[in-house]
C-alpha cells in the first residue's frame, strides 16, 4: 500500500505529510523512485533528511537537517504560495471517504453528540483546500467508503465537478485513493472514483463488496506488485522497526 | 517593569496568571516541546473552567482534559501520534459531552494567534470552504453572545472586494488574544527574551497574541548571550509576563535539541488514560503525588531521562526503542 502511494510522487514533488502511513510512503518515495522530491510538514520543517521515521509531524526526527525549521505560518505559506504551491503534493489519511473524494477525519455519528471523535482535521483541510494534487490513503472497508460522510473535514471535489469552484476553492483536489486492495482514480469529467486497479489476488468485486456506494470497475487493471528492491528499501531503510508498517 | 527580573517560581507564576476561567492557549504541538511542567502544575493548583484555544495539541491538552480543569476548547487536532492518534480523555470528554468545543483546521488557528498578534480583528483565508468546519459551529449562538470575550461568529464566508484574483470568496477568522500563553523554550533570560530551536510551530505568534505568557526554558542564560546574537531570538522580551527556569519542562514531549518523547510514558499513560481505574492511578501517582516537576523528574529517575537524551548533532535520541 505504502509502495503503491510512494510510486505516485515524482522528482520535483514537494510533498506534504500527515502523521503515519503517509509519512512513510513520502519516504520511501524519496528514497526508491523519486530522489528528486522533498518533504514539507506543517510543523514548519522543510525538505527534512529523516534518518529515522517519526512518530508524529511534530517529532524532532523531522526537524533535522532541513533547509530550514520555522512554523506553522510558513508551511502553509509554502503549500498555498502561488509559485511554490504548484509543485506540491499532498498525502493524507482519513477515517470516512465518499464518491468524490471528501474526507471525514472529526467524528462518527452527529457531531454535536458523536459517538466517536477523531482527532479532527489538523492541517488535512488545509491541505485538501489548497493542493493541486491530492493523495488519500485508507483501507477498503463498508463502514469508510461512505455514500456521505458523517462530518466533511477535508474537501475532495465537494458535489461534482463544479463543486470546488462554487464553493470558492482553488482549482485541484484528490488525484488517487490507495487502500489495501487497490487505488481508484478519479473521472476528468465528473470527479467521481472509478477503480484503476487491483492487487494481485483481489478481485474488483471484493473491492465493491467493501463499499457503500459503487464505482466503475471496467478500466480496471491489476497493479504491478512492490518489487523485492523497493520492498527491501521500506523495510530495512524506512522503518526497520516497524513503528508504522 | 520592563528592565526587572521576570524569574519567578513556577507555581507562583500559575497562581498568578491563570486564575479559574482563565482563556489559555498552550505552545508546542502534538508531542513537540508541550509546556508540560506548567500544565501539571496548573492540574495541581486545581484551576478550573478553562476555556482552551490550541492549533494541534498533544500530551498538555489531554492531561489538562483528563483532570477537568478545561471547560471549553477551541481546536484543529487533539492527538499525540503513534501513541494516541486521537488524544483519549479528549475523545472521551467529547463523547460524554462534558466540554464544549469548536472545530477549525491548523491553518485557521495559526491566523487566528496571527491576527490577535498583529491587532487586527480577523485574517482571511481560502481554507475550508465547502467543508463543514464553515458549516457546522460547536458553540451554540446563545453561548457565544452571553461571553463577551469569544466573537458571536466562529468564522464569517464573504466576498473578496479585491475582483481580478480568481478567488471570489474568503473565510475570515477572528482573533484570539488569550489571557495567557503557556510555553516552554530552549533558551531564556532573566528578562524574557526567548530562543527556540527546532520548529516553532505557532508558539511566536500565540504569545504575541496573549496578555500574560508564562515561559518555563531548559536554560537561564546570561542576558549577554542572548543579545550577542539577537537574530538567533524569536521572542523580545516585552511579551513574556514569567520566566522560569526548568530542565526538563516539557517531559514527557519533546525537547528539540535537548531530548526526546518518552515512547514508554506516552505508551503507559494511554493505556491508563483509557481505563478510569487505572487513569485515577496513573493521576495520584504522577501528578497529584508529587508536589513539584522536579519531584515529578525523580520519581521517573535519571535513567529514564538518560535513555531520551537527544544527540546534540541530530536533536533526538538516535535509535531510541519506540515500539
Amino acid at each position: 500500500m505504502t509502495i503503491m502511494a510512494a510510486r505516485e510522487i515524482h522528482d520535483g514533488d514537494i510533498v506534504f505529510c500527515g502523521t503515519g502511513i503517509p509519512m512513510l510512503a513520502a519516504m520511501a518515495a524519496k528514497n526508491i523512485n523519486a530522489p528528486g522530491s522533498i518533504m514539507f510538514f506543517e510543523t514548519g520543517a522543510l525538505d527534512s533528511k529523516l534518518e529515522e521515521i517519526p512518530m508524529s509531524i511534530a517529532d524532532s526526527r523531522v526537524m533535522y537537517k532541513t533547509s530550514s525549521n520555522l512554523g506553522i505560518m510558513e508551511a502553509f505559506c509554502t503549500m498555498q504560495n502561488r509559485i511554490t504551491g504548484d509543485h506540491v503534493v499532498a498525502i493524507l489519511g482519513a477515517a470516512q471517504i465518499d464518491k468524490f473524494g471528501n474526507l471525514n477525519s472529526t467524528s462518527l455519528g452527529d457531531y454535536f453528540h458523536p459517538s466517536v471523535r477523531m482527532p479532527g482535521s489538523g492541517g488535512a483541510c488545509d491541505a485538501a483546500s489548497f493542493v493541486p494534487r491530492l493523495i488519500i490513503f485508507i483501507d477498503n472497508e463498508r463502514r469508510r467508503f461512505k455514500k456521505k460522510v458523517d462530518y466533511l473535514t477535508s474537501p475532495g471535489y465537494l458535489d461534482g465537478p463544479d463543486g470546488r469552484r462554487k464553493a470558492g476553492l482553488p482549482d485541484g483536489g484528490p488525484a488517487a485513493v490507495v487502500t489495501n486492495m487497490g487505488v481508484m482514480k478519479f473521472s476528468d469529467t465528473t470527479k467521481e472514483l472509478y477503480l484503476a486497479n487491483y492487487y494481485p489476488g483481489i478481485t474488483p468485486q471484493k473491492i465493491l463488496d467493501n463499499m457503500e456506494f459503487s464505482v466503475d470497475v471496467s478500466q480496471a487493471t491489476e497493479a504491478v506488485p512492490p518489487s523485492e528492491a523497493e520492498l527491501k528499501i521500506l523495510r530495512e531503510r524506512c522503518d526497520p522497526l516497524r513503528l508504522i508498517l | 517593569m520592563l528592565n526587572e527580573s521576570k524569574v519567578m517560581d513556577l507555581k507562583d507564576a500559575v497562581k498568578k496568571f491563570v486564575p479559574n476561567g482563565s482563556h489559555i492557549c498552550l505552545g508546542g504541538m502534538t508531542i513537540g516541546r508541550n509546556p508540560m511542567a506548567a500544565v501539571y502544575e496548573a492540574i495541581r493548583l486545581g484551576i478550573k473552567d478553562l476555556h482552551i484555544y490550541v492549533h494541534s495539541n498533544g500530551q498538555g491538552l489531554d492531561e489538562l482534559i483528563g483532570c477537568n480543569c478545561i471547560s471549553k476548547l477551541e481546536v484543529a487536532y487533539g492527538g499525540t501520534g503513534r501513541a494516541a492518534p486521537t488524544c483519549i480523555r479528549f475523545r472521551r470528554a467529547v463523547q460524554n459531552g462534558e466540554i464544549k468545543y469548536e472545530d477549525y483546521t491548523n491553518f485557521q488557528m495559526s491566523l487566528r494567534f496571527l491576527a490577535g498578534a498583529m491587532g487586527v480583528p480577523f485574517l482571511p483565508t481560502r481554507s475550508g470552504l465547502g467543508t463543514d468546519i464553515i458549516g457546522k459551529w460547536g458553540f451554540s449562538g446563545e453561548f457565544r453572545k452571553s461571553d463577551p470575550k469569544i466573537p458571536d461568529e466562529k468564522l464569517i464566508v464573504t466576498d473578496n472586494p479585491f475582483k481580478g484574483w480568481g478567488c471570489p470568496k474568503v473565510v475570515l477568522l477572528p482573533a484570539i488574544n488569550p489571557d495567557v500563553a503557556l510555553i516552554h523554550v530552549q533558551k531564556a533570560d532573566k528578562f524574557g527574551t526567548c530562543r527556540i530551536t527546532g520548529a516553532l510551530y505557532a508558539d511566536i505568534e500565540q504569545t504575541k497574541a496573549s496578555k500574560a505568557v508564562i515561559v518555563t526554558c531548559e536554560e537561564l542564560v546570561d542576558t549577554e548571550e542572548m543579545r550577542g546574537k539577537p537574530n538567533q531570538n524569536q521572542i523580545p522580551s516585552i511579551h513574556v509576563s514569567a520566566v522560569v527556569h526548568m530542565p526538563y519542562g516539557a517531559y514527557p514531549t519533546a525537547c528539540y535539541g535537548y531530548y526526546d518523547y518518552d515512547p514508554f510514558y506516552l505508551k503507559e499513560y494511554a493505556k491508563s488514560a483509557k481505563d478510569e481505574k487505572l487513569y485515577k492511578e496513573y493521576v495520584e501517582k504522577y501528578i497529584y503525588g508529587v508536589r513539584s516537576h522536579e519531584e515529578f523528574l525523580k520519581l521517573i529517575g535519571a535513567e529514564r531521562l538518560q535513555t531520551i537524551k537527544a544527540d546534540p548533532e541530530k536533536g533526538y535520541a538516535v535509535n531510541l526503542d519506540r515500539r
